[in-house]
């Protein structure tokens, strides 16, 4: 129609139904076209929507494994799972961060340490990393947070098993701990398994060098959510697969009794069954919570352990290296007697040997010495003069038969060996020839001599036994050990001498064993931790400068069955600070009662437990108590602060670097 | 009228009376299924309501068309006053309010506004001497009607229902016989408009959800969200549907506003395809029962006014489908009849009952034809 023309109201009457077709028309274009496009989306696409309701409405979750048990030799648990309610955040689901964790430590009361682990793994998690709030939660404050979860986006509560020690710090450098992966070693094994909340992996210890067989296998479990992530219903689980229990040659009751006798010292214990070379125990204290380390530590308590002079982070059994003292005596007696001296022969000791113009002291005057009196009474002279005669290059091979210097291949992720110092080492090590007060110093165990609590443990098992042991810590069925290249008759006169020493007038009478028939033999040991200036000894004075008391044994003497090395840090001497020890962890394996009483008085003198002065010190250290309350409150010896690390120290213990 | 007993239950146009139940029980039917398995909060309402407009659309067709144009401007004008009112207590409370509560339901004005401005507009194309169609100064009476609704709206901001009352004034115009070359130049210029408006005219948000209908992927988590779950609501139901009762996608929330805008996808998801197209199909036979009112009738007015409330109606079913399927971007407008909603079902049923009014008062054939 040309617009142009006059339109009479018939004509518009026609345009008015033609135009009315032409939008009828167009409606049924977009019927067909919606009915088109609807048969399209739920017919030739249905395959793919249906996966994407099917993924929006069933979340597939991994259960983490259960892991596996760590049990003793008796099948006692060392470490196991505990069942208990926990609550996570997904950092990446979080809308709200701060909203969101002001109401958590609302609800569950956490603390500002607590806080300020969380923000911080928050940060440095992968985002998708689940962080944990808090473990170990009763039913009331999981339920707290499940009900409000609505109004929670990115928290995640559920219910798990933790890791459980239940020896808690005597078992912490033993065992090591777990923790959460981090955003490295989830970069490095993109298994979906390393993020789920819960899944913990070994950090430290046996915990991490049997991660392999501990881990076990996840389970899945499918349930029906919502899109605010209710959980509506769960559809099927499948049943994780716990990871497989290690057992080791660990006595788990002698070795928390050991733990808990070494009381306020820093020091160690290592203990072996001298017919199979087994670990029963290996302890060094004081040691962090291996528990409270698995739930993620706060940075307060982190702090505290590792401004502790006492070192509880350091697993001193394998990696503290000491002077052994005058403990190496009894294996340089083996060294003498093969190289032809005869025992009877004596040296008269006048309090000091004298070599050139220069004298060593003897710490008394002996008279005419034999050798195993020599031993009983620990007199130098007689161990200067006759290491002097052979020279030392003919000490240190039977040193390092008896495991000084050696290394082992334990299941530890760190370990240090020592020095067994020669004229050969000296050469290569400070291209110097070896001088004869080189082997005066190393027939004392000063010098350059160096070793482990471990080392001296095996030292005693390997003199006890004469075999040449090999150390397990994994409980198993080994073929008896070889003998050592060395006769029998001088061996038994180090034992006698070691005898003589607990069991005669010698150093440690102290500290026989309360028994009339079991007797334990035994060699003392003091170290010094600097040189003799003046008329310091070491035997006062600050006690970081103090010398370390040491005590190497075995039992029974007729038949030795047990052997152990005790160190304690500056306990000024073994004979007072580490023998005591020695007697009543031996006495625990024959007679626990006995034992047990000794234990409990001297830990009513120490403030309690473990346990209870390991919580009273944090809290000590978190809210310092004023002056006049701190009198009252007994804590272990500390050193004077603000001194730097003493370069004094070092000059002994300087080249235990390997 | 006469008052013989049988006569005014025959009279009742039962063709569309059926149809409208059809798609009420329908409505109702996913509605219930949307509440869990309950008439309440949705169900038992929406057929109650249905119940006084049907009631209400009956006494309207009653009417003659001469009543609707006598209050065609007092109507106008109160729909007015109630924008300015909303738009007032909406400043006082902080909030952009767009409705009252009259406690027996939520009135809201610029839904009103649709029907009073298809009235309007047919009302001057009536009155318009059929040789002054192809003059220019026509528009101006239809932007007089347009101007203040469209400003009242557009502050609120509910810029979707200025673009509608655009739509129903134009669209009576266009049936009026206004010439094509209008609609052609119209046409051009928008396509050459859209991109400026979108750029100027749009707010951040309405920008956001024009980008995110062109890819909803490109934001699952946020606006493109709801597209996207309509689209698998709809998808994994298939042919027949996961069954009565059995929609995971509404009954585990994934689909937002499943009992009103997104009602469409709650239906399809549990009735399939075959659901889908039960409901398109009764919506055909809805708009072929008014184009016929419209093309039977034989009064200018009674025409126009017939099919611009058919064209008001169709808007909303054809906007609301095509969101559903993710054809066109999210825009609040429901689905007739199906949707829950009181505002919406009370316009839509004084369109019907408009074009009631027209069925039963056809008048005679005039002009030099008849």
């Amino acid at each position: 129609m040309k617009q142009e023309r006059p339109v009479s109201s018939a004509q518009q009457e026609f345009t008015f139904t033609r135009r009315t077709m032409f939008v009828g028309g167009v409606q049924a274009a977009f019927g067909l076209l919606l009915a088109g496009r609807m048969a399209y989306i739920s017919v030739a696409e249905n395959e793919k929507y249906k996966l994407a309701s099917e993924s929006n409405r069933v979340n597939l979750t991994l259960v983490p494994p259960r892991r596996g048990w760590f049990i003793d030799r008796y099948g006692k648990p060392i470490a196991t799972n505990r069942a208990d309610f926990r609550v996570d955040v997904v950092p990446d689901r979080l809308v709200d961060q701060d909203a969101t964790l002001a109401q958590l430590s609302r609800l569950l009361s956490l603390t500002p340490d607590d806080m300020e682990r969380i923000t911080r793994e928050i940060k440095t998690a992968g985002g998708f990393q689940p962080v944990q709030i808090a473990a170990g939660l009763d039913y009331e404050s999981y339920s707290k947070v499940s009900v409000r979860l609505p109004d929670l986006p990115g928290v995640s509560p559920r219910q798990g098993f933790s890791r459980y020690y239940p020896s808690g710090a005597a078992v912490g450098h033993l065992i090591g701990y777990v923790g959460t992966v981090s955003a490295e070693e989830y970069k490095k094994d993109k298994n979906p398994l390393l993020i789920t909340p819960g899944f913990k992996i070994g950090k430290d210890g046996l915990e991490k060098m049997f991660e392999g067989s501990l881990q076990g296998a996840p389970g899945a479990k499918r349930v029906e959510v919502t899109a605010r992530g209710k959980i509506v219903r769960e559809l099927t689980t499948k049943e994780d697969t716990p990871g497989k229990p290690v057992q080791l040659t660990i006595d788990i009751d002698l070795h928390n009794y050991t733990a808990r006798r070494l009381g306020t010292e820093s020091g160690s214990v290592v203990v072996f069954d001298t017919l199979t070379g087994d670990i029963l125990a290996m302890v060094s204290m004081p040691c962090y919570d291996p528990n409270s380390f698995s739930d993620g530590i706060g940075r307060q308590e982190y702090k505290w352990l590792r401004e502790d002079d006492h070192k509880p982070l350091l697993n001193k059994s394998l990696q503290g290296l000491y002077p052994p003292g005058s403990t190496l005596k009894p294996m340089v007696a083996i060294a003498l007697q093969q190289n032809g001296i005869d025992p009877e022969e004596t040296v008269y000791c006048g309090g000091g040997y004298r070599l050139g113009n220069r004298v060593f002291k003897c710490l008394g005057t002996h008279g005419a010495i034999n050798m195993p009196n020599a031993i009983m009474k620990s007199c130098n002279t007689y161990f200067y003069a006759m290491g002097n005669r052979i020279g030392y290059d003919k000490i240190a091979p039977v040193a390092k038969l008896l495991g000084l210097g050696q290394e082992f291949d334990l299941p530890f992720p760190s370990q240090r060996y020592g020095t067994v110092p020669d004229s050969a080492w000296m050469k290569k090590k400070y291209d110097k020839v070896w001088a004869s007060s080189d082997t005066l110093n190393a027939t004392i165990g000063q010098g350059y001599m160096i070793a482990s609590p471990f080392q001296l443990a095996l030292m005693s098992a390997r003199i006890a036994s004469g075999r040449n042991l090999i150390p397990n810590i994994i409980a198993g069925k080994r073929k008896a050990p070889d003998f050592l290249p060395f006769l029998p008759e001088h061996l038994a006169l180090a034992r006698e001498g070691m005898n003589r020493v607990v069991n005669s007038a010698g150093t440690g009478a102290r500290s026989r064993l309360p028994f009339p028939d079991i007797k334990m033999a035994g060699k003392t040991g003091t170290a010094q931790v600097r040189r003799i200036e003046g008329s310091q000894r070491g035997q006062s004075g600050a006690w970081k400068y103090r010398d370390h008391g040491l005590f190497v044994c075995f039992a029974p003497v007729e038949e030795p069955r047990y052997a152990a090395a005790v160190v304690i840090e500056h306990g000024l001497g073994g004979a007072r600070a580490a023998a005591p020890v020695a007697k009543d962890v031996l006495t625990f394996l024959y007679d626990r009662e006995k034992a047990m009483a000794a234990l409990t008085a001297l830990e009513a003198g120490w403030g309690g437990t473990i346990e209870e002065r390991m919580a009273r010190n944090l809290a000590n250290f978190n809210a310092p108590p004023p002056v006049s309350a701190l009198a009252s409150v007994p804590v272990p010896a500390s050193a004077p602060k603000n001194e730097p690390t003493a370069s004094a120290a070092n000059a002994t213990t300087g080249n235990s670097e390997r | 009228m006469s008052s013989i007993i049988p006569a005014p239950i025959l009279g009742l146009p039962w063709r569309v009376i059926f149809i409208l139940t059809a798609l009420v029980c329908c409505g109702a039917t996913v509605l219930y299924s949307a509440a869990g398995g309950s008439f309440t909060p949705y169900a038992g309402k929406h057929l109650m309501r249905f119940a006084l407009y049907l009631a209400m659309a009956i006494i309207m067709s009653r009417l003659p068309l001469e009543f609707w144009k006598k209050i065609t401007f007092p109507a106008y004008a109160i729909t007015l006053i109630l924008l300015i009112f909303v738009e007032i207590t909406g400043q006082i409370g902080g909030n952009s309010q767009r409705w009252i509560n009259l406690g027996f339901i939520t009135l809201q004005p610029s839904e009103l506004m649709k029907p009073v401005l298809v009235l309007a507009t047919a009302w001057f194309f009536d009155r318009l001497p059929a040789n002054r169609i192809n003059s220019f100064d026509v528009f101006l009476p239809m932007a007089g009607l347009l101007i203040l609704p469209c400003i009242l709206v557009i502050v609120q901001p509910d810029f979707d229902a200025a673009i509608v009352f655009a739509f129903c004034v134009i669209m009576v115009g266009f049936l009026a016989g206004l010439p094509l070359k209008y609609f052609l130049i119209g046409g051009a210029g928008a396509a050459v408009l859209a991109p400026l408006v979108y750029f100027f005219g749009l707010r951040p948000y309405q920008q956001n959800r024009v980008l995110i209908f062109f890819n909803p992927e490109s934001d699952p988590l946020g606006a493109g969200y709801h597209i996207m779950q309509s689209k698998i609501a709809i998808g994994s139901g298939g042919l027949f549907g996961k069954g009565f009762m059995q929609g995971t996608q509404s009954h585990l929330d994934y689909l937002p506003e499943g009992h009103t805008d997104f009602v469409f996808a709650t239906m399809a998801e549990e009735w399939g395809l075959v659901g889908g197209l039960v409901i398109i199909g009764l919506f055909y036979l809805l708009m072929r029962w008014c184009i016929q009112v419209s093309l039977k009738c034989n009064r200018r007015y009674g025409k126009l006014i017939a099919m611009g409330m058919t064209c008001t109606i169709f808007f909303y079913i054809v906007i609301n489908l095509l969101m559903a399927m993710g054809l066109f971007p999210v825009a609040g407008i429901p689905l007739p009849f199906i949707s829950h909603g009181g505002s919406s079902m009370l316009t839509i049923m004084i369109c019907i009952g408009i074009i009631m009014s027209v069925d039963r008062h056809p008048g005679t054939r005039q002009g030099q034809f008849g």
